[in-house]
């Protein structure tokens, strides 16, 4: 009698956790669009809520490790630690009460854990990749086969030569300010782009040319731009290493340093090319009021109405990015700027498109673009 | 020249008088206007206010000592609010000086917190470079991002990093920035790549650049912008600080500038039709 | 083959990168993260560099007593004595070559290098920031004109804003009904915020974002070659 009551007693323990488990499906899957380092676990669990989650995990099947505790309302987690691709990793759920006992836990599940070849969720990215760089090596190779294209003016850029002129007129220098982000910025190499060409202007009429940087990368770089520049020109005698100099990484230090260069040295013209932050009022001001011409250009949109306020000209945006082709008038690049256009043009046919399928409730353009 | 030409050619220095004055005024005379809240701000409050108990949160301090006026009365705001609810707060510094901004921010709130015990209550790891690069790496170990606390000490050794092992563990984010790396990179990591909610605090000037993140995916869930978003923050949770007492100082600055606008128009518009009889 | 061979490594680890964002096996996937580490590293060493510019520049300027040449004497000392109390006494909690300095930390209530940073340098950046304040007065007052349909939009525009930013916008418009709150100074500054100025925003990132791609492109493929310094 004793032995049967046992019996039932261990039959209700087993049969309620086996019961309970198989009442919690858990499902284990790569991660997908990954580097083969996380597995997704989802469950439902239909019961009194846990006081914790407990997650174990395993590489043979056997020794079951923890390793980690969440939330008791969640229902899913990406597992990434320490996953190898390639591996198989099998799962289990324990769901616990406040004192660690088990009030429930899942059936084992396995997955393997692969690295994908392709980001699927990136594939509107690959599209439009695939669409604007066909449409600029299109213009390119036109330009290179004697298509004329019409580039707009820019009257910024056409200001540089008559700011240089003037500068030699007065006999006062002139100031370049590329910015204050480091050489990894795009706006930074595209303010150094146009130093190029300022830079022969200057050697050209033998001006002198001040280039305070913020980051030591970009003086090296600015150095030898304004050094070969000289050297193109035929003046390497001209050439002043110290006109290329470094002040402070510190923002504010930095445009103290440029606006007592401004206030001391009364610059004829002052560029102002590159990533801006909150300094871009405080450097064009003075700027102002030393009464120099003032030809600025950032892609930083908080910053071009500040520019726009108190300097002679801007380059708002892509114009910055585009100055260096229009300087050179090279077809090679003046492709790329109408090959920009094509995609502008795609981009903006899309937002109208997708705005008037909305509206209807066809939602496949934003879902395409959302990857849902 | 008349009396409108020579305001069209006033010496700046007068408008810097005026402004002076006109800031320095309500600062020492407090003139307490009343302070609306904007939705971005209660969608933060909202959010640090109904997490659950316990809740986990990271602060990022991404700025530093020049927008520290503008930006600390909102961290310290977010910190009393986060002691307040029994939170746990671990703060991080994609900014080198962010370390600093964050340690006076909890400086000045343990005055009032005087029982939040370092490694328990709150943490500070510190300073870690890479902008974007630390973010990911975060969320993937944060162990391994931050293998010691901003004073050396082993992450092992501090109890409140014992159920973090990277961003998912944190109920939410808030970053206070600056400039970059920032809110942007939080947005662009931690939530798109990892589903975390992030809010955050930056100057009036990155706003605008911020806002297209306030959508119906929350990629922001809120965005205090600026001393006013600090003010109201004070305002909601009860506890008006410097922001409160700055408002009233940039009110009446504001108000100047729409004044010397209006001035320099009608002295624009009068001198140009004085202009056209003498032709 | 000077002039060739930069040009080949940017060609080759462009395209790389650009790959690597579409392929999350390894190597590809940490491609990026990498490579940005590197660059971290590189401009880590390189501030030695922009250092020893600064010193050399401005001792030059004194030792040839150049106009002005005292101020950079200032310029001068502020780096050496920055410099040598970090080594000796560390900053915040990490020691320096001479430890702690406990007594210099309970005579100034901070170490020294904390002590520049907290009242010197802070204050210095926040003045510097608050300038801000008065040039945004002079340059709004100078630029902006009721010159065109444009300007004068524009200049509506930021008057609204402006009040409704602060206090006495709420002050001015508190007193229109609940129901009418979206005439609140406010919100329909948040309205001009939420709706206006961000589509001005998002076309200008937009173009800004082009703009990026085509400058990217012309430089990995060699037709950009000014940042080498020259054609």
């Amino acid at each position: 009698m004793k032995k049967i009551f046992v019996f039932c007693v261990l039959l209700f323990l087993f049969g309620s956790s086996v019961w309970a488990s198989s009442d919690i499906p858990l499902t284990a899957q790569d991660h997908p669009d990954d580097d083969g380092s996380a597995i997704d676990l989802s469950w439902k669990y239909e019961g009194e809520l846990p006081f914790s989650i407990w997650i174990e995990r395993s590489e043979n099947g056997k020794d079951f490790k923890l390793i980690s505790k969440i939330a008791p309302a969640k229902t899913y987690i990406t597992d990434g630690k320490n996953i190898k691709p390639g591996n198989q990793y099998y799962y289990r759920l324990k769901f616990v009460d406040a004192q660690s006992n088990i009030m429930a836990s899942t059936d084992i599940v396995k997955a393997k854990s692969e690295a994908q070849w392709f980001n699927s969720r990136r594939t509107p990215l690959l599209v439009m990749v695939i669409i604007l760089s066909s449409a600029i090596l299109y213009f390119i190779l036109s330009a290179r086969k004697g298509k004329h294209l019409f580039i707009r003016k820019i009257a910024g850029l056409d200001t540089i030569e008559e700011a240089v002129g003037r500068a030699t007129e007065l006999g006062k220098p002139l100031l370049f300010v590329p910015g204050i982000m480091d050489l990894d910025n795009i706006q930074t190499l595209a303010g150094l782009n146009i130093l190029s060409h300022l830079a022969k202007k200057v050697a050209k009429y033998d001006s002198t040319l001040y280039v305070p940087v913020s980051k030591s990368m970009v003086l090296s770089t600015a150095k030898e731009i304004v050094k070969e520049a000289y050297l193109k020109v035929g003046r390497p005698d001209a050439f002043d290493s110290d006109s290329v100099f470094y002040l402070t990484d510190d923002q504010f230090g930095y445009v103290a340093g440029v606006d007592g260069i401004i206030v001391r040295e009364k610059p004829a013209a002052t560029f102002y090319l590159g990533a801006f932050y909150a300094e871009s009022l405080i450097l064009a001001e003075t700027g102002f009021e030393s009464g120099a011409i003032q030809i600025a250009g950032t892609a930083m949109p908080s910053q071009i109405p500040f520019f726009v306020a108190a300097c002679d000209y801007t380059l708002i945006g892509e114009e910055l990015f585009a100055a260096s082709a229009y300087l050179s008038d090279q077809p090679n690049q003046l492709g790329c700027l109408k090959g920009q256009d094509v995609g502008k043009a795609l981009i903006l046919i899309t937002i109208f498109v997708g705005i008037i399928l909305d509206i209807l409730g066809i939602n496949i353009i934003t879902n395409f673009l959302q990857m849902k | 020249m008349s009396f409108f030409e020579k305001l069209m050619k006033i010496d700046r220095r007068i408008i810097f008088l005026l402004i002076f004055v006109g800031v320095a005024i309500p600062l020492i005379v407090a003139l307490n206007f009343e302070l609306e809240i904007t939705q971005p701000v209660r969608k933060v409050h909202g959010l640090v206010e109904d997490a659950d108990d316990g809740a986990y949160i990271l602060l990022s301090f991404d700025y530093g000592p020049s927008t520290k006026p503008e930006i600390q009365p909102m961290a310290i705001a977010i910190l009393k609010h986060a002691f307040e609810r029994d939170y746990k707060v671990v703060c991080s510094a994609l900014w080198p000086m962010g370390v600093l901004m964050c340690s006076e921010a909890i400086e000045s709130v343990k005055e009032e917190y005087p029982n939040i015990e370092y490694g328990v209550d709150y943490v500070n790891l510190g300073y870690k470079a890479g902008g974007l690069v630390t973010i990911n790496h975060m969320g993937k170990n944060m162990r391994e991002t931050f293998p010691t606390d901003a004073a050396n000490n082993p992450i092992s050794e501090i109890s409140i990093m014992d159920n973090i092992k990277n961003l998912t563990n944190f109920d939410f984010i808030v970053g206070f920035s600056s400039g970059s790396p920032g809110l942007k990179e939080w947005v662009q990591v931690a939530h798109d790549a990892y589903g975390v909610p992030v809010a955050g605090g930056s100057t009036a000037v990155q706003v605008p650049s911020l806002s297209p993140y306030l959508n119906r995916e929350n990629q922001l869930v809120g965005l205090l912008g600026g001393l006013k978003g600090a003010a109201e923050y004070e305002k909601l949770i009860a506890s008006p600080g410097t922001a409160v007492k700055g408002m009233d100082a940039q009110s009446i600055a504001h108000l100047l500038i729409i004044i010397f606008i209006t001035i320099g128009n009608i002295g624009y518009f009068v001198t140009g039709k004085y202009k056209q009889k003498r032709l | 083959m000077k002039r060739q061979f930069p040009l080949v490594i940017t060609f080759f680890v462009g395209m790389l990168v650009i790959v690597s964002q579409f392929i999350p096996h390894q190597p590809f996937g940490h491609l990026s993260d990498t490579l940005e580490s590197w660059f971290l590293i590189i401009s880590g060493f390189a501030i030695l560099l922009g250092q020893l510019n600064l010193l050399k520049v401005n001792i030059i300027k004194i030792h040839r007593k150049s106009r002005n040449w005292q101020y950079y004497i200032v310029c001068v000392v502020s780096f050496v004595v920055m410099i040598t109390i970090g080594i000796l006494w560390g900053t915040q909690d990490q020691p320096g070559l001479l430890g702690q300095g406990s007594a210099l930390v309970s005579f100034f209530g901070r170490k020294p290098f904390d002590y520049i940073f907290k009242y010197f340098f802070e204050n210095l950046s926040a003045t510097m920031f608050s300038l801000l304040a008065f040039f945004m007065a002079s340059a709004s007052y100078r630029a902006f004109r009721a010159r065109n349909l444009e300007s004068s939009l524009l200049l509506i525009s930021a008057v609204l804003v402006m009040l409704g930013r602060t206090t006495i916008g709420t002050w001015l418009t508190g007193w229109i009904p609940e129901n009418l709150t979206y005439l609140h100074l406010p919100q329909i500054a948040d309205f001009i915020m939420k709706y206006l100025q961000k589509t001005g925003q998002r076309a200008i990132m937009i173009c800004a974002g082009l703009g990026i791609v085509g400058s990217s492109l012309r430089i990995i493929l060699g037709i950009e070659r000014s940042y080498l310094g020259g054609k």
